[in-house]
């Protein structure tokens, strides 16, 4: 290993018959970050990962690792390290011959490639497993085993392709958190792509959304959430209500209430102003509205309030608040900005 | 709805019977003594203690034949076919409907059919490469394909192959790695089904080899029959054996014993 590499898109373009699944991707991986792609299905998030795996050929742009342009070398010269989203385990070997692989390819003499399998196992929490096999494990071991897989051969860099989804709730949330850790105890600068937006907020140092073959934005999970670029971004990334405004000169105004708008500047017109569930608040003045439902999370209360104007809005708070439907209630915005997308048909509260 | 274990134990003991029949007809009529009636089991001691005179050495010629036959014809399958398959898998999906429709092809195609478009054809091959008994494997090879490719098909569809070679890939492996060290053992079970089931094959086919003018264990068989048909059918009985033997093998790989799921 020669220490965390930098990754690198240069406009990135893959193209397959009738459709761009790159269309100009722009993304730089600082050594030793934790960046996690994230979008919706089709997004093109995957086939990213996969050029940069060298198993996926590029129609254009260029791919760098550590500085060195990558683009026409084979996925076996990468040196990178890589868990997939179905088991891939080979299943007639063992799981320590498993982890032993990529030494083998490496011709790591036996002694040492035994001792570097079993301290990637332990790494994982599966130094007993050595012995069993792909079918004697549960799918959170599977991967488990993957990534010491992936890791023992101390590759520049670690690729990540929605190594959870096949996973129980459970147990996608430990592994998550699991990932993480070794992450930041390796330093191995790591690439995982994901649809589930909390899974990317809970991980990553930065999150990339991607959309149509293109970076929409990429930013800490904070500036993501807090001040999304796009209305897509507010939209995929955490809940957010969609009231019925108007916007003028970059201030979006809905009913007596006017707020900058964020991200890039869009024409005057009707808009629907994205609002934070947790940027609504229970209170005394500010707009009217009657509990639908409200429903108890654990730490927080969700309540569904139908504002007299028709439109539906998820609002977070207190447990001590309990609305019951029915009540009056009115609602005031906390938010400093929101964003706006154009194009308002009809309000609704979105999830 | 499950069938009761009754009707379960009828339906099988009803097939049994149907091939149990000929069977034990055959080997009655191989313990018959003759003109003076009775049964005894003079002729199969006979085979097994080497007296038979020189009228059966065809048997013996036709039987090594097929044992030749059968290894060409199992090697052309795990040489060519299986690489192709993978291939196809590998980089070309779209085309496997292709592969398959060509594949299946010779069981709709009857063999007296087949023999009518192979006997040109082998005009062309006695010329190249001479009319050797293996070059028979050439249209036994052509014979097998629906089942050997079923086979290897079934195997790969319960194979991940492409998260398998992808895997191998992003851990340095080169494509002729990836081929003997990961696809190839996890496609055994399907590779040893298509080569017993190609042995079975061309140990039981006639038509072709006759039509041909070739000797194989079963155009044997029928010259023998015509001066002896006791003999010729304990010979039939052995083949029979041995192919029940093959299929029985296959089944016990294809079932792939493994130690029980802990977790």
């Amino acid at each position: 290993m020669t220490g965390p590499a930098s990754v690198e898109l240069a406009s990135v373009v893959k193209e397959y018959p009738g459709h761009r699944a790159l269309d100009g991707v722009d993304l730089r991986i600082e050594p030793g970050e934790f960046v996690a792609l994230l979008g919706p299905s089709g997004c093109g998030k995957t086939t990213a990962l996969r050029t940069i795996a060298g198993l996926e050929s590029i129609d254009g742009g260029g791919i760098r690792i550590d500085g060195e342009d990558v683009a026409a070398k084979p996925t076996n010269k990468r040196d990178i390290g890589m868990v997939f989203q179905s088991y891939s385990l080979f299943p007639h070997l063992t799981v320590a011959q498993n982890v032993e692989f990529g030494l083998r390819m490496r011709r790591v003499a036996g002694p040492e490639r035994t001792a570097r399998a079993t301290e990637a196992l332990e790494l994982v929490g599966l130094g007993a497993f050595g012995g069993r096999y792909a079918h004697q494990l549960s799918g959170g071991q599977q991967q488990r085993v993957a990534l010491a897989r992936a890791l023992v051969t101390r590759p520049r860099v670690l690729l990540l392709d929605e190594p959870l989804s096949a996973l129980d709730a459970k147990v996608r949330t430990s592994l998550r958190d699991e990932i993480r850790r070794i992450q930041t105890e390796l330093g191995i600068t790591t690439l995982f792509v994901t649809h589930d937006q909390e899974e990317a907020l809970a991980v990553a140092d930065r999150v990339a959304v991607m959309r149509q073959g293109r970076i929409e934005q990429i930013g800490t999970p904070e500036q993501l959430y807090r001040t999304p670029a796009t209305a897509f971004v507010a939209d995929f990334v955490g809940l957010s209500n969609r009231l019925p405004a108007h916007l003028t000169d970059g201030v979006v105004a809905f009913q007596d209430v006017r707020l900058p708008l964020l991200g890039d500047p869009q024409p005057d017109g009707p808009v629907e102003a994205l609002v934070r569930p947790e940027d609504l608040v229970l209170g005394e003045e500010g707009l009217r509205g009657t509990v639908i439902a409200s429903s108890f999370l654990g730490s927080v209360r969700r309540t569904q309030v139908r504002l007299d104007d028709g439109a539906v809005v998820s609002v977070q708070h207190d447990v001590e608040q309990a609305p019951a439907a029915g009540d009056e209630v009115r609602l005031r915005i906390r938010a400093t900005a929101v964003s706006a997308s154009a194009a308002a048909v009809s309000a609704s509260a979105v999830a | 709805m499950t069938p009761s274990r009754t009707t379960r134990w009828a339906i099988l003991g009803l097939v049994g019977l149907i091939f149990a029949v000929p069977i034990a007809a055959m080997t009655e009529f191989t313990l018959r003594r003759g003109l003076e009636g009775g049964h005894d089991l003079s002729r199969w001691i006979t085979l097994f203690t080497g007296q038979l005179d020189g009228g059966y050495r065809q048997v013996w010629v036709g039987l090594g034949n097929s044992v030749v036959l059968a290894i060409v014809t199992v090697l052309l399958v795990l040489v060519l076919l299986v690489p192709t398959m993978l291939l196809i898998r590998l980089r070309f999906p779209r085309l496997m409907p292709v592969l398959e429709f060509v594949c299946l092809l010779p069981i709709t195609i009857p063999a007296i059919v087949l023999v009518i478009g192979l006997a040109t054809v082998y005009g062309v091959v006695a010329r190249m490469l001479g009319s050797g008994v293996w070059t028979l494997a050439l249209a036994y090879g052509v014979l097998v394909l629906p089942f050997a490719f079923r086979a290897v098909q079934a195997n790969l569809q319960a194979v991940d192959v492409q998260t398998l070679t992808e895997a191998a890939r992003s851990l340095g492996a080169s494509w002729p790695t990836v081929v003997v060290r990961v696809l190839l053992p996890n496609l055994r079970r399907g590779m040893l089904a298509a080569s017993f089931i190609a042995v079975a094959v061309v140990l039981g086919e006639f038509t072709i080899a006759s039509l041909l003018n070739r000797t194989n264990l079963q155009t044997a068989l029928v010259v023998v029959s015509k001066n002896d048909p006791f003999t010729a059918v304990i010979f039939a009985l052995l083949a029979l054996l041995f192919a029940f033997l093959l299929l029985l093998v296959i089944g016990r790989v294809g079932s792939g014993r493994r130690p029980g799921r802990t977790s």
